[in-house]
């Protein structure tokens, strides 16, 4: 494979909360995301996981009555700091949420190249080279190749979300959000995936929410635990590090509680 | 192998100033005609409060029109009474067999609530002309016109209203209750009548006055049945009947500056009789849901 | 089925255990429901039959090939030519709702999109109150303020238009001739303020189902706000807003008092001109009813009547089918 010309970036999270209608989800989270690595966000539910996810490309404000404090460094420049556009955020930032989304109008090219055309009308010529380049990436080149003209709704699950993972990638961004990509999907469709997380991280800035220690430990070089004290109070990052470590040394008791099952 | 990529993802970047202007564009647009919509309310509110402000009065509300409809002076008081009577009436006919029509199709279902629910939608848009026709051919053909005739039209016109407002509600009561009302050995019947509606209460009320607000306004099928009476103060609803909505036709189109001067008080009138039960039931329903919601 | 051994009545399917009042309470109840059957075939069948003397003097068919109404001419006995021509109502109808539609349509898709992607959401409660209320106001209202609000401020653009579009090619036809004030124009007008809210509220109903989901993964890829309603928003709601527009037609089709006191009630013929006066189906037997003393005059507004209902009741059927299958799709 040749090089990517676009370059991995990393991502700094410096004292960060959210929140939902004034009420904090997710607080004081600070968390560095290596380029070129895969990091895992874990903890049990309403630990507001997906919520720091969402903070990392501006999705989080989209929400209604959404607020944050505290900043979000992509290489080194604030992506909520004034100038900054959401926009532009997201594109160098894509996303692959827990259900395969495909556009249901479409057929499988348009909505793998729906993030270059953005709703406009786009010719042929080129942009065929673009979709069989990011199916191509995302594994299912050769199971669609045939019915790129078929409406997305036809492939199976699995198939879904990795064509929505090709349509994130053909934007070509520089790190790639996972909101519990496999949630839904069967034992085999996530394997298929996680072997292609760990492709494409070569090239990418991988971050994934999991629900799934083992999925975790299986494709993270960093894992990141979160938690909160009771129901209704926010998440807190408790413990970060090498995956490994996490899972056979934690430093802290609510991590090695949640790790073996005793919370969460 | 990756040229042809960057290039496409990085044209779509370079577009991004055009893109966003391009959003901001449509933004603004939306906006605007948005807001060229809610002018155009306030415009006709304002016009109607303008030309009905001249002469609306307690002279207005309490007399009949001149014999002389180029003459000033008078009122549509009976044109009033005319409308609270037939609308009265419509709503005692109306109420209780829409109701008890969405009783059957939310608690009993069926072949017939299956069918009474698309003809009710069905009945929500025959249009009141030809109800006002129906009720002329039922009724005015053989008895004469009469406020009661326009009453069953406007009744008629109702019912659909009422029984969609009330087959909303009635299904956001939630099963449970109904299940825990009977496993307490109460009837069926009594179930209903004593947990679910007044559970919905809120929401039928809502229901019930809008469907008034429509029948207030409405002027077509009346023309065909109650006929309309200019000249005194009828109020027994067998024979001949004015309405406000009958009164502001017959005075708008009648081309005497007088005449119009009292139409535009009776449309101020209907409007702001029309607004308050709008309004009002919009904010019983919104009530109902804080309440339910507790 | 086999009888259950000792079973005393095995053949009888139990259906409920009813107690004495709740038999008479079901009962009622379902006659209740069983009155809307009844009440719309009745209308049908009280039209019909009212209209059947004058269809059997003139047949059906001549009703619609001709657009002359003269009931001056009408007499007790002659049958031909028939002088109750309708063809000139379904012709103002049709215009009239077309024109409506045309202008409320994109106005109503842009106000539900700007209602329910864009707009800060304290605002959305309040504009969606007052656009609802434009639904409040009664025809009647309507048809005066369009009298003396409306015709006064759009004489300038109607004046115009007969100038400019009037000798154009092709549609010029449909410009020509001064502008009337009263007019199939100014009708179509008032009813496009009418039936905008109609298909506002379902619009916005249309464009709520789309699922967050599909509007973040639009976002995730960089669209924005716009690009996001282009790629998510939009191609689900294209069935919808069909379906809402054929509902505002269907309310179009029926609406009277407002249009009569507009459209100028010229009763004698067709008139292609869009500027000039002309009349619809509704709008005539609202406007002669009172007033019918010709032989079979009645009984041909109560034709004319019969056929509103069959096109009101197909164009709405129509539309309910299309929002219906549409909510379907969505769930």
């Amino acid at each position: 494979m040749t090089p990517d010309t676009t370059a991995a970036a990393r991502i700094d999270v410096v004292n960060l909360t959210a929140f939902y209608h004034g009420q904090p989800a997710v607080a004081d989270v600070d968390l560095v995301i290596e380029p070129r690595q895969v990091t895992a966000l874990i903890g049990p539910s309403g630990s507001g996981k997906s919520t720091l996810l969402r903070c990392m490309n501006g999705l989080h404000l989209t929400v209604p009555d959404a607020s944050l404090t505290g900043q979000v460094l992509l290489d080194d420049a604030d992506i909520y700091a004034k100038g900054s556009n959401p926009v532009e955020i997201r594109q160098r930032v894509g996303m692959v949420f827990q259900r395969a989304t495909p556009f249901p109008t479409m057929s499988v090219r348009d909505n793998v190249l729906a993030g270059l055309h953005l709703g406009r009308r786009l010719g042929r010529g080129p942009h065929d080279d673009v979709a069989e380049q990011a199916l191509t990436k995302a594994g299912l080149w050769q199971e669609v190749k045939d019915r790129l003209k078929a409406p997305a709704a036809s492939l199976s699950g699995g198939q879904q979300q990795r064509m929505c993972i090709a349509r994130a990638l053909a934007v070509e961004p520089e790190v790639l959000l996972m909101d519990e990509p496999c949630a839904h999907l069967d034992p085999i469709s996530t394997l298929t995936i996680e072997d292609l997380i760990r492709e494409i991280k070569e090239t990418y800035t991988v971050v994934i929410v999991t629900h799934n220690m083992q999925q975790a430990a299986r494709v993270a070089d960093t894992t990141a635990f979160l938690t909160m004290s009771a129901v209704g109070e926010p998440g807190r990052l408790v413990e970060v590090g090498p995956t490994e470590r996490i899972f056979s040394s934690p430093r802290r008791q609510t991590t090695e509680d949640y790790i073996s099952g005793k919370i969460g | 192998m990756a040229a042809p990529a960057s290039t496409s993802a990085s044209a779509a970047r370079r577009g991004l100033p055009r893109r966003l202007s391009v959003n901001t564009a449509m933004t603004v647009v939306l906006c605007l005609v948005t807001a060229g919509v809610v002018a155009l309310l306030l415009w006709i509110l304002g016009y109607v409060a303008g030309q009905g402000l001249k002469y609306l009065g307690p002279m207005f509300l309490t007399h009949t029109p001149p014999g002389d409809p180029s003459q000033a002076g008078g009122g549509f008081a009976n044109g009033i009474v005319g409308s609270l009577v037939i609308v009265g009436i419509a709503t005692g006919l109306s109420v209780p067999v829409g109701i008890a029509a969405a009783v059957h199709m939310v608690e009993y279902r069926g072949r017939l609530a299956r069918a009474c629910g698309f003809l009710t939608d069905v009945l929500i848009g025959l249009p009141s002309i030809v109800t006002g026709a129906f009720v002329y051919a039922l009724w005015v053909a053989h008895f004469g016109f009469s406020g009661l005739a326009g009453a069953v039209a406007l009744g008629l016109i109702m019912l659909p209203l009422v029984i969609r407002a009330t087959a909303e509600v009635l299904r956001l009561v939630p099963v449970e209750l109904r299940e825990a009302s009977l496993a307490l050995g109460v009837s069926r019947a009594r179930t209903v009548m004593s947990i679910v509606l007044p559970t919905a209460r809120s929401g039928i009320v809502t229901g019930v006055m809008l469907a008034v607000a429509r029948a207030m306004g409405e002027t077509a099928p009346l023309l065909l049945t109650a006929l309309g009476n200019d000249l005194f103060l009828e109020t027994n609803p067998t024979r001949r009947m004015s309405t406000l909505s009958l009164q502001i036709f017959s005075n708008a189109i009648t081309g005497f500056a007088t005449a119009q001067a009292r139409a535009w008080a009776g449309t101020l009138t209907l409007v702001v009789i029309v607004l308050v039960l709008s309004v009002g039931a919009r904010l019983i329903s919104r009530r109902g849901i804080v309440r339910s919601a507790r | 089925m086999t009888p259950l051994p000792g079973s005393p009545t095995p053949r009888r399917r139990v259906r409920g255990r009813w107690h004495g009042t709740d038999t008479v309470f079901q009962y009622a109840v379902r006659a209740a429901a069983a009155l809307v059957i009844v009440v719309l075939v009745a209308t049908a069948v009280f039209l019909v039959q009212q209209a059947w003397p004058a269809l059997r003097q003139y047949g059906i068919l001549s009703y619609l090939l001709s657009d002359r109404w003269a009931p001056s001419e009408a007499t007790a006995t002659g049958r031909h030519p028939n002088p109750y021509g309708i063809a000139q109502f379904a012709y103002g109808t049709a215009v009239t709702s077309l024109i409506a539609m045309v202008l409320a349509v994109p106005v109503a898709v842009a106000v539900s999109l700007y209602l329910t992607e864009i707009a800060p959401r304290w605002l959305r409660r309040w504009l969606s109150g007052l656009v609802d209320l434009l639904a409040a106001i009664p025809s009647v209202v309507y048809g005066f303020w369009g009298i003396f609000a409306l015709i006064p401020a759009v004489r300038p653009a109607g004046v115009w238009v007969s100038r400019t579009l009037g000798t154009a090619p092709v549609i010029g036809p449909l410009f020509a001739g001064p502008f009337f004030g009263v007019s199939y124009l100014v009708a179509g007008l008032v009813l496009a303020i009418m039936i905008l809210p109609i298909i506002t509220a379902i619009c916005r109903e249309v464009f709520a189902t789309v699922p967050t989901e599909d509007k973040e993964s639009a976002l995730a890829l960089g669209a924005t706000r716009w690009e996001m309603v282009r790629m998510a928003v939009l191609p689900r709601s294209r069935s919808g807003i069909a379906g809402a527009a054929v509902l505002g037609l269907g309310r179009a089709v029926g609406e009277t008092i407002a249009v009569t006191m507009v459209i100028g009630n010229n009763a004698l013929s067709i008139t292609t001109s869009l500027l000039g006066p002309g009349a619809t189906m509704a709008s005539v037997i609202a406007n002669e009813f009172t007033e019918s003393t010709e032989p079979f005059h009645l009984q041909s507004l109560m034709v004319v009547g019969a056929w509103l209902l069959v096109i009101a009741l197909a164009v709405n059927t129509v539309g309910k089918l299309i929002v219906r299958r549409t909510r379907e799709d969505i769930a």
